[in-house]
């Protein structure tokens, strides 16, 4: 139920009396309509899935539709808190990680039931993580437990009590856990019944998705009163982002995540207190070259790829300020490598990013024999450096900051041809052919833990994108990498696990095989019949915390 | 020829004389990254405005302008010259030569040209120069838009293969090429005409989407395709009404070419 607002003229005439009192009433009167409201029922939530969820199944999930229905309705053991970035405790009371980081003990929650009555026990937990682990399912959330070869074993030590011990060690267990939504074992609903505050009510293929309030819900607040308020969250399917714009501006929506920051400056012109700017998110830009020794490119041209000095000489002729300023509207900052200003625990404060001096590029290049030659940068060989930047056509700031890119280097003499691809076209140079020169792409990242970034950053692995799947590591550097990654992905010590990173994010800092751009602003709107919202830069950015959102609609 | 004709064709002329004077009337160029009026509304120092990085867009209208009305004639001789030999040649022709030479055209226009573009662009070198990518996407364009034209184009040398005027210079000792030549391909001419003006529009237009798909002329070049490619997203026309100029000159340079192709239209007919 909503309450519709009504000011007597009583209220009205008080608007003549001195400020302190009209402020003074306007407050409590909204403290107590907002707390009415509260009272009487928090509304319905409105916003937009950007696509059609791919499964209903909280094991399964792996595309952002289902993950934001995941988040919704599953309960989990532990919960990471998106604006601290603590992991708080749900389901589970206490946890406890082995030294050796193959055990956690989990101390859980009594007399909680699941959405149909079905009651919550460590039978529930035991189910859960058997079904992650069958390789049968192939869950992409279990992917993350896949430490090494041979079986979990999950010990019940009493209804509220459960260990769970993996075969090898697993970095950042208790982290995991927060992907886990707990499925029942007893209940003839299976998945769909929940422990999250919010229950699957309808879903109407590409059309939209209703939640409704999950009436057996544990958590209250702090007055006692159950959560969640919202009485129903509306999901419409759309993908696209001009309409869901045009439907926040009507108010029939009333979230937008990952706000573009041209829609961003629109909305704020009209409404400067709808729209969020959280600062850095996780998500980067970054150009790199060709390293494949395979690769179908000349070799003159592969030795300067192969080369740091040229690639931090190129890094160094880029403005990365006028990318941010210019791009995003100054909603986006210079990026200084992998590990985003973000991440609060992981990233490398000593590294700064890397200063914009075509002279000083000049000099880095000069160190590896480039020479300008009227106006035009040569190798020692006399060969023009000219070379291809290619990035997927339709992405608008991608194009923005390759056409300035090739504008800054033509400043140091090097010529840059740039070519849009679409998508497939483009991955498959990327991953089959290696028949490209350079990449201007994103990297979208999802998990704090550096974990996360293992299949990026070994060298054996087939997401080493500059070079990938190499037997042994090419070059000293990347097998320092390959050490200090597999250093911390086995310890269980963070300040170990982050001083091996430290040292991981200093090489690439050093080496540039990624030439980081920028980082982008996390985004949002929220209309101001939401109340409670407080956009963070971590996914789901507006409704993080949605059991304590409410909507009061006029 | 009506004033509405002439008019139309003077405007045209306007409009292809301008654009061949940007060099005089936009000295700094097309490329030009103004990055401190990036994004910038009309002013004295840019006429109409600067686009999001910065570049003077009237630069850009007028090098755009350039590209796409030269290089859209170029590609519509190509396309006619192709129709001519595959449709004339086998209209005249006649029995399976035509039957297969018809059956190619039917398979060319039921291909999904847009997926083959793609695919084409995707094989093609990556280190081409703007200059080269500008004639390769016409030359594109020109390679592929002779199917409809040589229909026609085949239609009518039937028509004239049966005529009295070739049967009796058969008769008098004309053969082969010799009467094709002679006799049938001056009579194609007003079909050949009227296709070849008729297919400018329609490969401006085409370019334009080639353009929006990031398939077509490449950066920093501009082209009507590329400058289009900035009304995505505004969801308001009277938000930034300087980003239509682009869409409006379009329109315009296509009426214009409706208005003088009218006549032509009628001999294709």
């Amino acid at each position: 139920m909503t309450r519709r607002p009504s000011f007597s003229p009583a209220l009205s005439a008080r608007v003549q009396r001195p400020a302190f009192f009209s402020i003074a009433s306007v407050v409590i009167v909204a403290c107590l309509f907002v707390d009415s409201a509260v009272a009487q029922g928090g509304g319905e939530l409105r916003f937009c899935l950007h696509s059609e969820p791919k499964t209903f199944n909280p094991l399964l999930v792996e595309d952002d539709a289902s993950e934001s229905i995941r988040y919704l309705t599953g309960g989990v053991l532990v919960r990471m808190n998106r604006q601290t970035q603590g992991l708080e405790p749900e389901l589970a009371q206490s946890w406890e990680v082995s030294k050796d980081s193959r055990q956690i003990a989990f101390k859980l929650r009594t007399g909680i039931a699941f959405s149909d009555g079905t009651p919550f026990s460590a039978e529930d937990v035991a189910y859960t993580v058997q079904q992650l682990m069958d390789p049968a399912l192939h869950s992409p959330t279990g992917d993350a437990f896949r430490s090494g070869p041979g079986n979990v074993e999950t010990k019940i030590i009493s209804p509220s009590q459960i260990s769970i011990t993996f075969p090898a060690a697993v970095a950042g267990l208790d982290r995991l856990f927060d992907q886990v939504a707990i499925v029942s074992a007893h209940s003839p609903k299976k998945e769909m019944a929940v422990l999250g505050p919010f229950v699957m009510a309808d879903y109407k293929a590409g059309s939209s998705v209703l939640l409704k309030r999950n009436p057996n819900y544990w958590k209250s607040d702090a007055q006692g009163r159950k959560l969640p308020y919202l009485d129903s969250i509306a999901l419409e399917i759309q993908p696209t982002r001009d309409v869901e714009m045009l439907r926040f501006k009507r108010g029939e929506i009333d979230l937008i995540n990952a706000l573009d920051s041209e829609y961003y400056d629109k909305l704020a012109a009209t409404s400067p207190q709808q729209v969020h700017d959280a600062g850095p998110s996780l998500d980067g830009e970054e150009v790199w070259f060709n390293e494949v020794a395979k690769a179908p490119i000349q070799a003159y041209k592969r030795a300067w790829f192969r080369s740091a000095n040229f690639r931090k000489g190129i890094s160094q002729a880029i403005n990365r300020e006028d990318l941010s300023r210019v791009v995003f509207h100054g909603h986006a900052q210079p990026a200084v490598g992998a590990v985003s200003p973000a991440n609060k625990f992981w990233f490398n404060a000593k590294l700064k990013p890397e200063v914009y001096s075509p002279d000083t590029a000049l000099k880095t290049l000069q160190a590896d024999g480039f020479h300008m030659d009227n106006g035009v940068l040569k190798d020692r060989d006399g060969s023009a450096v000219v070379f291809s930047i290619i990035t997927n056509s339709g992405n608008k700031y991608r194009e923005q900051m390759a056409v300035m890119i090739q504008d800054d280097l033509q400043k140091i003499g090097v010529h840059v041809n740039l070519v849009t691809l679409d998508f497939p076209s483009l991955i498959a140079r990327m991953t089959q052919t290696f028949d490209y020169e350079a990449i201007l792409l994103g990297v979208t990242n999802v998990d704090l833990d550096p974990n996360g970034e293992m299949n990026l950053w070994l060298s054996s692995s087939e997401n080493h994108q500059w070079n990938p799947q190499q037997k042994t590591p090419e070059t000293p550097w990347e097998a320092e990498i390959d050490k200090l990654m597999r250093a911390q992905a086995s310890s269980a010590d963070a300040a170990k696990r982050k001083e091996a990173f430290d040292r991981v994010q200093e090489i690439v800092y050093e080496q540039a095989p990624f030439i980081f751009l920028i980082n982008k602003n996390a985004l949002s709107a929220v209309s101001t019949v939401v109340h409670g919202a407080s956009p963070v830069i971590l996914h789901p950015q507006t409704f993080w915390n949605a059991e304590q959102l409410t909507v009061v609609r006029k | 020829m009506t004033a509405w004709r002439k008019l139309a064709c003077l405007l045209l002329l306007l409009v292809v004389g301008v654009s061949l004077a940007a060099n005089w009337l936009a000295p700094a160029g097309y490329a030009r990254q103004y990055r401190e009026a990036a994004g910038a509304p009309p002013s004295q120092a840019h006429w109409l405005g600067t686009d999001e990085i910065g570049r003077d867009r009237f630069a850009r209208v007028l090098y755009g302008t350039r590209i796409s009305l030269l290089l859209a004639p170029a590609a519509a001789l190509l396309s006619t010259l192709m129709a001519a030999l595959a449709g004339g040649l086998a209209g005249y022709v006649g029995g399976l030569w035509a039957r297969l030479a018809m059956a190619v055209t039917d398979l060319f226009l039921s291909l999904p040209w847009l997926f083959l573009l793609i695919t084409v662009r995707a094989v093609m070198p990556l280190n081409v120069s703007p200059m080269a990518s500008v004639l390769v996407t016409f030359s594109m364009l020109g390679l592929l838009g002779w199917t409809s034209a040589a229909r026609v184009l085949c239609s009518r040398a039937r028509t004239l293969r049966d005529a009295d005027f070739v049967t009796q210079a058969r008769a008098s000792g004309i053969r082969g090429m010799r009467l094709f030549w002679i006799h049938v391909m001056p009579n194609l001419k007003p079909v050949l005409y009227a296709q070849f003006l008729i297919s400018i529009p329609v490969f401006i237009l085409s370019e334009a989407n080639l353009g929006i798909l990031g398939l077509g002329v490449a950066e920093p070049m501009p082209s009507w395709g590329s400058l289009l490619k900035e009304l995505e997203g505004l969801t308001s026309i009277s938000e930034e009404p300087w980003k239509f100029v682009p869409l409006i000159l379009l329109v315009v340079v296509v009426t214009l070419f409706q208005f003088v192709l009218s006549r032509q239209e009628e001999v294709a007919a």
